[in-house]
């Protein structure tokens, strides 16, 4: 019998492998008689292609094959699918552009795939790709969201580049809201475009087996069973048992590693050209050009008051940017997993939105960190806070005064969700005890005998998390249900292997799931072996994103783990010649009610492997598998407040503290969930104050295509985070566990900005907010002095 | 990108007109150029080494001079290919102004880039595109001692 591990920090199993240098990644894996891919990209932003001539590269040593996307659409390979259709204004689909693995017409993209060569050796590939000649008629790039809608069409299908003309709630009534407001508080907001930068490029290697007619891709992805079921049902039509798909060790999703890439599809088809094993490993610059990016929205947004500062209505007009194509979930982002939470944490009772998504040569824009989510609190908490500023009231009593209380859970908003659970008063109070909220007059005077200017700022986010009950989201227009699997299959040694259809890239999986189940068996962690990532072990999955491992895959391993204790039961009856209504299980025994006769799981295990003396109708074995589709999302809740002094000379800001008090429910391991809060501060950090996706508006060019332009945060840009919890455990999965893998990269940005608007008493300043756009703030300010 | 300057030049007019529209001497003027061959009457082809940054290419263009107004002014039209390093295009609009026996040439240049030397290389075009000008501007000085026309149609044929 051991200790419950749930609860408890355990150090992650996986550690020892990775932190040593043992994991093995896609790149790592060698395959007998590999050849290499290099694709050609487009150095133009848009433009016809009038000709690819191949001849200099075939003729290049250890080079074997030089393809276009026509040689692709010869075998009739499809579109990479957009599985997520938005409805627009009028009752129509958003338009579904093609996108072929490699483009076989137009550029729309600096790094667009216009062809790949297939070489011996890197090099070789690198320098066949040198070779091959491409001649374009250029057409003007559509390059800013303010330019789409009237420049160059990009689709045939896409007049004026719109993909959709979205709208939630009603335009009537909102206009009826702000007729009678006491007041309205307007802002204009950028959400930045960022580039998610893994530390582990994207990669895939494709191997043919001629004698099975079969084939194996290796890739970097969240989700190995999503990934197959797109190249088989809508891309190559070659049946998914043909088909099987591995994600190892992945250093490093974000969201990004979620979607079919024309990368890993193009090494799939040539695998069988070739006849060999086809491996592509991303660079840098490559991943800064062709993965995904993200947010990248323009947005108005209107909060409509009473005179007390309740809020009585808001109103979001939002342009987000699709890029040159759409990736897999491209549509939904700034629609169903942004406008659905505009409700915030707040009382709001009329909301109207409308979103319009544009195409423009750019790199495909979808999931990054949070998605919708960390958009939609941008704007709130920003606004709320402009309010707070024009209304002459505190940011905490305006906040307050409109938050859904304790009391009125389940919360139907009124953007589709419904609340299940949730105190935002206490993780509010306790934020404001963490940060000592009443002492900050005081420090804010000490700084500024020091020169400096402080301000503090803080954030009230809700997120919706657990992607996502089938029912809901097929509402809303999803291609695939998100229930998710979970098996536990018990060795005759009383060892068990756990396989989940979600895929660890980072998360400590294998740890968290491993402490779930050894607590439910009352088994040594040691003896959990967690098997994910390989779509021929585990039977379905639908992988890893929306922090949803936990909520919907951890649910679904408590369900199969309820079945294996139910079999255990009816295979613990027989052993101890007793009914199975009188067997108990508790902490890894199976004991008669009322006695102390009992049989260990270990026992249960070894006697369904060997079944010597099994009665009638008792099934050998001890292997149970469970769907879980949850009933609703779960909402992880918190307030985050941080300090900042700013030098008014130079512009250097420093973050001097960070408050985070999260509600995830039941925490499986605090120190996994810490080190989930401390990465998404960091990347929210990043989005806040330093990083920025820029194209330069004639030309199309990446120009912040490298770390030297591109900046990420780094150890020394960040403060020592506090983190603290509530918990309101979530009321709908076995767990009540909500997730926490977004929640600080959705926190961190509106309560950075809010913190340095305070600093500089400003309305607003948007992201990022530089060191650079701080001084000239600070400068003007000293000047108008 | 956009880049202007002058630079007085310790030439008459005329021989700085003829050595401007001269193979050699733009060969051995321009920096990284390893061939310039002459394709047409106003028209020539060439290879040019640059390093941008960290982004290090060698350049296979065609250059055409175009509103040619001799011994006035032209503008010299170009694009170069660098593979995976990217492209460079532009022109420039160079202007001679004759005073006694020297020339101030003026200058106004516009160039776009792409591919990797747009992603990496950006924010080093314009120091980069300086510094190209003025090792072009001293050594075109530099070979223009002792230069005479003849020795340019010497070099043509």
């Amino acid at each position: 019998m051991n200790d419950m591990l749930v609860g408890k920090p355990l150090k992650r199993k996986e550690d020892q492998r990775l932190l040593t240098g043992k994991g093995r990644y896609v790149d790592d894996i060698r395959r007998p008689g590999e050849t290499y891919a290099v694709f050609v990209r487009s150095p133009i932003a848009h433009g016809i292609i009038k000709s690819i001539d191949k001849e200099a590269a075939l003729a290049a040593p250890g080079v074997l094959g030089v393809f276009t996307g026509k040689d692709i659409q010869r075998d009739e390979w499809g579109s990479i699918p957009c599985g997520w259709v938005v409805t627009d204004r009028q009752g129509e689909p958003h338009k579904a552009v093609p996108h072929y693995a490699l483009t076989p017409d137009r550029a729309r993209y600096v790094g667009d795939h216009l062809a790949v060569v297939v070489a011996e050796t890197y090099e070789q590939a690198r320098d066949g790709a040198e070779l091959v000649e491409i001649e374009f008629e250029e057409l003007e790039p559509v390059v800013t969201l303010a330019m789409a809608m009237e420049g160059e069409q990009i689709h045939d299908l896409a007049p004026q580049n719109l993909c959709y003309d979205w709208e939630l709630g009603s335009r009537a009534e909102i206009d009826a809201i702000f007729e009678t407001a006491h007041h309205v508080t307007s802002l204009d907001l950028v959400n930045n475009r960022l580039v998610p930068n893994a530390m582990e490029p994207r990669a895939a290697i494709a191997e043919y087996d001629s004698g099975l007619d079969s084939y194996t891709l290796w890739s970097t992805s969240q989700n190995p069973h999503m990934l197959r079921w797109m190249l088989s049902g809508s891309v190559t039509g070659i049946p998914e048992t043909k088909i099987r798909v591995i994600a190892p060790d992945v250093g490093g999703g974000f969201g990004m590693k979620i979607y079919c890439y024309p990368e890993e599809t193009t090494c799939l088809w040539l695998s069988k050209v070739i006849d060999r094993p086809v491996r592509w490993t991303g660079d840098r610059s490559e991943s800064f050009l062709a993965d995904t990016h993200a947010r990248d929205h323009l947005t108005t947004v209107d909060l409509a008051m009473d005179k007390d500062g309740t809020f009585l209505g808001m109103k979001i007009d939002t342009t987000a940017n699709m890029g040159a194509y759409l990736s897999n979930y491209a549509t939904s982002i700034p629609t169903y997993f942004y406008a659905t939470l505009f409700a915030g944490c707040y009382k709001t009772p009329v909301i109207y939105s409308n979103v319009r998504a544009v195409f423009t040569n750019t790199s495909p824009v979808d999931a990054y960190r949070g998605a919708g989510r960390p958009e939609a609190a941008y704007l709130i908490e920003r606004v709320v806070d402009v309010a707070a500023r024009e209304m002459g009231m505190d940011p905490i009593d305006i906040r307050r005064r409109n938050f859904i209380k304790p009391e009125d859970f389940p919360y139907q908003t009124p953007v589709i969700l419904t609340y299940d659970i949730g105190d935002y008063d206490a993780s509010l109070d306790e934020a404001l005890r963490m940060i000592d909220y009443d002492g900050f007059p005081a420090r804010r005077e000490e700084a500024k005998a020091r020169g400096k200017l402080r301000g503090i700022g803080l954030a009230c986010y809700i997120e919706a998390c657990g992607v996502a009950p089938s029912q809901l989201i097929g509402k809303m227009g999803a291609g695939a249900g998100l229930w998710e699997s979970g098996q536990i299959r018990f060795n005759a040694t009383g060892t068990a292997f756990v396989l989940t259809g979600t895929h660890g890239h980072g998360q400590g999986h294998e740890t968290t799931f491993g402490q779930i189940v050894a607590d439910m068996f009352g088994i040594p962690i040691e003896d959990v072996e967690l098997i994910h990532g390989d779509t021929s072990q585990v039977p379905m999955g639908m992988g890893t994103y929306g922090s949803r491992s936990l909520a919907v895959g951890g649910s679904a391993i408590v369900r199969a783990g309820e079945k294996v204790i139910e079999k255990g039961r009816k295979i613990a009856a027989h052993m101890l010649e007793a009914s199975v209504i009188d067997i108990e299980f508790e902490q890894g025994l199976f004991s008669v009610t009322g006695t102390n006769k009992s049989v260990t799981i270990k026992e249960v295990a070894e006697r369904a492997y060997v079944p010597l003396d099994y009665p009638e109708g008792l099934e050998p074995g001890l292997d149970e598998t469970a769907f879980y589709d949850p009933g609703n999302f779960t909402y992880p809740a918190g307030t985050h407040i941080c300090e900042v002094e700013i030098d008014p000379r130079t512009g250097v800001l420093e973050i001097v503290d960070w408050v985070a008090v999260d509600d995830f429910g039941t925490v499986i391991n605090p120190m996994i969930v810490e080190g989930q809060i401390h990465g998404g501060l960091a990347q929210g950090i990043g989005q806040a104050i330093m990083e920025n996706g820029v194209y330069d508006p004639e030309s199309g060019q990446l120009i912040t295509g490298s770390f030297m332009d591109y900046c990420m945060p780094r150890a020394d840009d960040l403060p020592s985070f506090r983190v603290g919890y509530t918990c309101t455990p979530c009321t709908h999965n076995p767990l009540g566990a909500k997730g926490a893998g977004e929640a600080g990269c959705i926190a961190a940005p509106p309560t950075l900005i809010n913190a340095i608007v305070n600093a500089l008493d400003i309305r607003h300043i948007d992201m990022p907010a530089t060191g650079e756009k701080l001084w000239r703030i600070a400068r003007d300010k000293i000047a108008a002095q | 990108m956009d880049m202007n300057g002058e630079k007085v030049i310790n030439a008459p007019q005329a021989l700085v007109w003829q050595a401007l529209n001269d193979p050699d001497m733009l060969r051995a003027s321009i920096p990284g150029c390893q061939e310039l061959e002459r394709t047409g009457e106003n028209g020539f082809e060439a290879t040019v080494k640059a390093k941008v940054g960290p982004v290090s290419a060698k350049f296979a263009g065609v250059v055409e001079l175009l509103d040619i107004n001799a011994p006035e002014s032209y503008r010299i039209s170009g694009e170069g290919k660098g593979g995976v390093a990217g492209f460079a295009s532009g022109h420039a609009d160079v202007k001679l102004i004759p005073d006694g026996d020297t020339t101030t040439l003026v200058y106004t240049v516009n160039a776009k880039v792409g591919g990797k030397l747009a992603q990496i290389g950006s924010r080093l075009i314009d120091s980069a595109a300086k510094k190209m000008a003025n090792q072009f501007f001293t050594k075109f000085s530099e070979n223009l001692e002792g230069y005479t026309p003849e020795t340019s149609s010497k070099a043509a044929d």
